[in-house]
């Protein structure tokens, strides 16, 4: 709705002025008329209507309103002309996601303007203050509306270069949601779900892309297993401990066949890597029979194209899970000088459960004590309090 | 349509290190940029280096100290600029990509526009 108002108005704030006043419209309407068979068909009417208005009577200030919005061209032979909805988000995802804007500032646009967060959710997801995450949104809008960043999907030409930055933070969305910097439930649902939609919509632009065919692949793969990663209490269950006969089995079926349609392309990119690996475990039956040694096998490949800390650290556990923990402890310790991982609570816990299956088990509570400090999430909290607990001195 | 100016920045010190012929090579190239943008470009210059620049700088009370050098100590310094117009940022940006630019980069800045 924003995105489709957008496009009328050419300006991200009166757009979303537009969008604020048909909400309070429809309050007034169909409190005495009902609420409309379509209504959200209805208030994207009212707020393109009220942005028609806008526009007419700041006619005379044309030039002082930056346009974003190109005049709409008549469609090229070739073009793919998807419904006008999805148009419309993918113009704006790929102005939040423009190379000009901060990388943290196109999450957080991209949260804001196509997720409809709000600034303080925005804020909280990255775990900074509201008025932090004001300005940072206040900031990038200005700069797309002053430097002219085009309301625009790009020409083919451009889209292999523009994709990536698309699909990172469509992949930093899902992972977002997926588990939670912070906060009392482990998955943000809301987030997931976005991200999921976004990664759909950005296949039918790119059916044959194979980054893209990857990060839907991970996203519907790993997210199969939402219902089963926490207990009835809303507890932490680990992969080794889930009811695998619970996961989704319709989402791991549209997953797979992406997979090998993004594996197809050599050498693989790292959203493909990444759901091979999702694949591996979700074509696996049971815990015990996982092939570790094909889980190792991928992470080496992705660490060598994504030579990201984090994917370093998945890759020491996977070592641990192969070959044992004393030799997954030291592909740990090869990673505790790294800056970016001294405050990753994932670090210290997985050290305290290799410590833990040693028998070392003073070192498994210290190193349980530094995650569960370094850890804001509640539910995770909860896991890493309850293992402490099993850990005798 | 909007006008931008595109800063290009450089090694100074390996600029004046370098061959004669590497400076006519870099001629050339600017050459060919001017002609290739010809429709775009609405000025631009070269600079001399910041060997010859001199700094003003005012004092809360309104005193003017004069100083030599660059305003800023940089390793890249400014050593000349395009003014260009173009219909949005891509389109600056592309224009941007073809400056010469081989010790540093460029910098794409809209002009403000007053009404």
């Amino acid at each position: 709705m924003l995105a489709a108002t957008v496009r009328v108005t050419g300006d991200i704030d009166i757009a979303e002025e537009c969008v604020q006043d048909a909400y309070a419209r429809a309050l007034a309407t169909w409190s005495t008329t009902g609420i409309p068979s379509k209504p959200g068909a209805w208030l994207t009417t009212v707020a393109k209507r009220r942005a028609i208005d806008v526009a007419r009577r700041a006619s005379t200030h044309e030039r002082a309103l930056p346009l974003l919005v190109e005049p709409v061209a008549a469609p090229e032979p070739g073009d793919l002309a998807p419904p006008d909805v999805i148009d419309d988000r993918l113009r704006l995802i790929f102005t939040c996601c423009h190379p000009a804007i901060a990388t943290d500032a196109q999450v957080a646009l991209t949260l804001r303007l196509l997720c409809g967060l709000t600034t303080a959710e925005v804020g909280r997801a990255f775990l900074v203050s509201e008025a932090t995450m004001a300005a940072r949104i206040t900031r990038a809008k200005k700069k797309i509306a002053t430097a002219r960043i085009p309301y625009r999907v790009p020409p083919l030409e451009e889209l292999p270069s523009r994709i990536d930055a698309v699909l990172t933070v469509v992949h930093l969305l899902f992972t977002t949601g997926h588990t939670a910097p912070a906060g009392a439930d482990l998955i943000r649902r809301d987030l997931v779900e976005r991200s999921l939609d976004l990664a759909r919509i950005l296949r039918t632009l790119l059916p044959d892309d194979a980054d893209v065919a990857g990060l839907l692949a991970l996203i519907l793969l790993t997210d199969a297993r939402r219902a089963t990663r926490t207990g009835d209490g809303g507890e932490l269950i680990l992969l080794a401990d889930q009811d695998r006969t619970h996961w989704d089995r319709a989402a791991i079926g549209e997953g797979i066949p992406l997979v090998r349609q993004a594996l197809g392309r050599r050498p693989p990119g790292r959203f493909a890597l990444m759901a091979a690996i999702a694949a591996v475990h979700a074509e696996t039956p049971s815990w015990d029979a996982t092939d570790w040694q094909e889980i190792v096998g991928l992470y080496d490949l992705l660490v060598e194209i994504w030579p990201s800390p984090v994917v370093a650290l998945n890759r020491a556990v996977a070592v641990g899970l192969a070959e044992g923990p004393a030799a997954g402890l030291v592909a740990l310790d090869a990673l505790a000088t790294e800056p970016l991982l001294a405050t990753y609570s994932y670090l210290a816990s997985a050290r305290a459960d290799f410590l833990r299956r040693l028998g070392r088990t003073g070192e498994a509570r210290e190193a349980y004590e530094e995650a569960l400090l370094l850890s804001e999430n509640a539910v995770e909290r909860a896991f890493l309090a309850d293992r402490l607990g099993q850990v005798e001195i | 349509m909007a006008e931008y100016l595109i800063l290009i920045y450089g090694d100074e010190a390996a600029f004046a290190k370098a061959d004669p012929a590497t400076g006519d090579q870099m001629m050339k190239e600017h050459v060919v940029f001017g002609e290739r943008n010809a429709a775009a470009l609405r000025g631009g210059n070269a600079l001399q280096p910041t060997s010859t620049a001199t700094s003003l700088r005012t004092d809360s009370a309104g005193n003017v100290t004069v100083t030599d050098g660059a305003f800023a100590e940089t390793k890249e310094a400014l050593g000349g600029y395009y003014l260009i117009e173009a219909a949005d940022l891509d389109e600056a940006l592309a224009i941007a990509k073809q400056v010469p630019a081989p010790t540093g980069g460029v910098e794409v800045r809209p002009i403000r526009v007053f009404d």
